[in-house]
């Protein structure tokens, strides 16, 4: 039964590399599909660079939402209400700046993030209602709220340093929002892999007893990140609302479905303990890549949803481990 | 002054729990640089007394010094701060991190910049690992070890919080024996270093090789402390034995009126546990399964239960193969488990008396899909009745029973499915003496009735009250098969019935003992 130590060893090598290659088929898949649209989508211009630029500008909100839900997922917690809070502050911001410009569209729309993000958090690590429940329940009230404070209608953004800034500008060709989510993306990077922060979270999800007993304030972990992933949620509305130049409460509907299998797709998992940031934003760039692929396919939105569910499912099925 | 040089000094300890009087103006010593065996059988306090040193409980009396300082507030975090670490099972380690990252969790290495620094970690894990001889490789994430090597992890992740006092339950249960040697091992290390080691365990021989000094408590009092030459095995045992009041020995014994054979096991293994089981359960009898934790007596009332699937052998119920594979092949087969943890695996706590009682036999009591509400009636009055459970009303919630109130919804939902075979998996484990004999006499009942019945428990006396006959278990394999007379000594008066379940525990103690040393050997000739 006790095998000695070195006869797994011929086996371990392989293991290991069968192991790698189900933790690394985010990169792997990401690189299949676009070769795979390479080819067949060439003469429709799937690799002008503008098309490759416009999914970059798509995906670019939903991984920057991915980023803090990499930390949430980590933690062992969920965070449903990032599209309706996204949503949230495209008008919020966009009020802010009607009334007092863009400085302080700026500050409303963080403060948005945080006051959404310390209700959560304080629902559930003080209250104790489960973070599904406590952002399943903000997902309605901030688009209630959204729909309230602008009357469902659009509220247009005129400030053009705003809208540039966040979102909407580029450098040459190279647009804004790629700086947003490659900065941020750093961060969270660094962040989760390097700090003692990062290690806590990790902590935290993956083994809330044995965190505590190291003497982890896991309650003070979960509040964090909660409050990390409604400023993130804020950020990508703000993104949103400069890009299109105006606040709607439609921006970022079920974005937060989009954002959970971009975390996931990368490698982060839903049970808590193991999560990584760039294959979140990969994640979130497959997802781009693959809807920009199948309208240039000519699918029908019907069967594109079909299509993309069916990709999402094999691919995070091919990731599972065995046990 | 006396306390001076002890790692450990614990003077006139007492605690109760409600009316129970768990510890007894206990003295507890223990010296730096020592192994010291902490022994008794269950109930007799030793978990109580570690959790009072390791702060989980306060004690109602007496006081405790810790490397000759008073430890005066009673919380964990006290404790470990006084430099005291208890195993917890593999509970302080994280499954998704590496072996590194779990030694230094919240007091990672850092580069000066603030960021943490894993390589660093690494290498003063290795140093830490190397300085104890023991190999473990930092890098490897923790979740992927075996429970040797998370074990150790866990000690070293303890030891380099600068403990002093180690506290090791029961660690070589979950072990592998080269894994024990291991362990061993590092302890002779550890002691070296001056840390004082209080280890508790079941097995003898263990005891006999690793520690220096014996501490026996029973009943919640102090026994002896003792040198380990001082103290023979069967002179441990005695003393773990000793002359207890026998709650147990009020019931009287009657012997099986054995019908045809209801379960027959055929060289059973299961894919870990057991090994090769053979043995057949009359109609009216009562066999029990005596061994350790880890010898292999759960995973064999799982594989018997279906919760389990077997390796290879077979079940026969009546004479006939039964193919179990699941739990509902089980009931179908007439088969009953009352499993180990009553709280998670045996009720369902929020739930009314009534629905826990009749959840086994929802479809026979139920028309076109749709509970009869009459019959659930019926079935669980039948049940309390039966088993005269005290409970106020049928549809209050199952928590608000006592323990042994609890454990009987438990049997009553298996009595509900009228089975032939009736596995009991620690049935009276954490219920009052009162109600452990009566569960005791419910069984001898059930079994003149009819059933067979195969009953695993951890207290000795238990099985030699209840049972015809007792298989003892160690290392997944059955070692000995005897009838219950076989354990009685030919020269006790047969009145005294307290003296002679003494006796015949003593015997029994004996046998698991032994059998642990077959067993050790078995796996060795097998390597």
């Amino acid at each position: 039964m006790a095998m000695p130590d070195g006869a797994g060893k011929g086996f371990g090598t392989l293991r290991a590399l069968v192991g790698d290659w189900r933790q690394n088929i985010i990169y792997i898949g990401f690189v299949a599909i676009f070769v795979v649209f390479a080819l067949t989508l060439n003469d429709k211009g799937f690799l002008n660079p503008n098309n490759l630029l416009n999914i970059v500008r798509q995906s670019a909100m939903i991984a920057v939402m991915a980023i803090a839900m990499t930390f949430v997922l980590s933690a062992g917690e969920i965070d449903l209400s990032v599209g309706a809070v996204a949503g949230l502050t495209t008008v919020t911001v966009a009020l802010a700046i009607a009334a007092a410009g863009p400085v302080a569209g700026v500050a409303v729309g963080l403060a948005t993030g945080l006051a959404v993000g310390t209700f959560n958090g304080w629902l559930t690590t003080r209250i104790g209602i489960p973070s599904f429940l406590t952002t399943l329940a903000m997902m309605g009230i901030a688009k209630g709220v959204a729909m309230w404070i602008s009357d469902t209608a659009a509220v247009p953004i005129l400030h053009q340093g705003y809208a540039w800034f966040f979102g909407g500008g580029s450098v040459g060709r190279i647009p804004v929002l790629l700086f947003w989510m490659l900065i941020l993306g750093a961060i969270g990077h660094v962040a989760l892999r390097r700090t003692g922060f990062g290690r806590r979270v990790l902590a935290t999800g993956g083994g809330e007893t044995a965190a505590r007993y190291s003497g982890i304030d896991t309650h003070g972990i979960k509040f964090r990140v909660l409050v990390i992933s409604s400023m993130a949620a804020a950020l990508a509305g703000m993104l949103y609302a400069g890009r299109l130049q105006s606040g709607r409460f439609q921006l970022g509907e079920g974005d937060e479905l989009s954002v959970i299998a971009a975390a996931v797709l990368g490698g982060t998992s839903l049970f808590g303990g193991k999560g990584t940031v760039i294959g979140a934003i990969v994640g979130a760039l497959m997802i781009g890549l693959i809807n920009n692929g199948l309208i240039l396919m000519g699918l029908e939105f019907s069967q594109q949803l079909i299509a993309r569910g069916g990709i999402i499912i094999l691919a995070v099925a091919l990731s599972q481990k065995r046990s | 002054m006396q306390g001076a040089g002890l790692a450990v000094r614990m003077t006139g300890i007492s605690k109760h729990f409600g009316g129970v009087r768990a510890l007894d103006n206990v003295n507890f010593e223990v010296r730096p640089g020592e192994v010291h065996a902490l022994l008794g059988g269950n109930g007799a306090g030793k978990s109580t007394i570690l959790k009072v040193l390791n702060g989980v409980h306060q004690p109602d009396a007496g006081t405790i010094q810790v490397n000759g300082r008073p430890l005066t507030v009673h919380t964990p975090e006290a404790s470990r701060a006084a430099g005291i670490a208890m195993n917890y099972q593999e509970m302080s380690l994280i499954p998704t991190l590496t072996v590194a990252q779990n030694v230094f969790l919240t007091r990672e290495p850092g580069t000066g910049a603030g960021f943490i620094d894993d390589r660093q970690a690494e290498a003063r894990a290795a140093a830490l690992f190397a300085e104890l001889k023991v190999e473990v490789n930092p890098r490897a994430v923790v979740g992927d070890l075996g429970a040797g090597q998370k074990q150790l992890t866990e000690i070293v992740k303890a030891i380099s919080q600068d403990a002093s006092v180690l506290i090791l339950d029961e660690p070589s249960t979950a072990l592998a024996v080269s894994d024990v040697e291991r362990l061993f091992e590092f302890l002779k290390n550890l002691k070296e270093r001056g840390v004082a080691i209080i280890y508790v365990s079941h097995r003898m021989d263990e005891i006999a090789r690793i520690a220096d000094r014996v501490t026996i408590l029973r009943d919640g009092r102090h026994v002896i402390t003792a040198e380990i030459e001082d103290l023979p095995v069967d002179t441990m045992i005695e003393h773990i034995v000793g002359k207890r009041s026998l709650g147990l020995a009020d019931v009287k014994r009657g012997n099986a009126r054995k019908g045809e054979v209801l379960l027959e096991l055929k060289n059973l293994s299961g894919r870990e546990k057991p090994t090769e089981v053979s043995t057949v359960i009359h109609s009216g009898e009562v066999v029990g399964v005596a061994g350790l934790l880890g010898s292999g007596r759960t995973s064999l009332a799982k594989l018997i239960a279906g919760v389990e699937t077997p390796a290879s052998g077979e079940i026969l119920i009546r004479g006939k193969r039964a193919d179990i594979r699941s739990s509902g092949d089980a009931v179908r087969s007439n088969i009953a488990l009352v499993p180990e943890a009553r709280a998670t695996q045996g009720i369902i706590p929020e739930h009314s008396v009534a629905s826990n009682i009749t959840l086994s036999i929802l479809d026979r009591i139920s028309n076109a899909g749709f509970v009869d509400a009459t019959k659930v009636k019926s079935e669980t009055d039948a049940q309390i009745a039966r088993l005269s459970i005290k409970v106020a009303s049928r549809d209050h919630a199952v928590s608000t029973l006592s323990g042994g109130n609890q454990q009987k919804a438990v049997i009553g939902k298996w009595l509900a499915t009228d089975p032939d075979v009736l596995v009991l998996d620690e049935p009276t484990a954490g219920i009052d003496i009162g109600s452990k004999s009566e569960i005791i006499r419910l069984v001898r009942d059930l079994a003149r009735e009819g059933k067979a019945i195969l009953m695993i428990s951890s207290e000795l006396s238990e099985l030699l009250t209840a049972c015809d006959r007792i298989l003892v278990m160690a290392g997944g394999r059955v070692h000995a098969d005897e009838t219950r007379e076989a354990f009685d000594d030919p020269n006790s008066a047969v009145g005294d019935t307290a003296h002679r379940l003494q006796a015949a525990e003593q015997r029994l103690q004996i046998a698991i003992q032994k059998a642990l040393i077959a067993g050790q050997r078995g796996i060795h000739g097998h390597a």
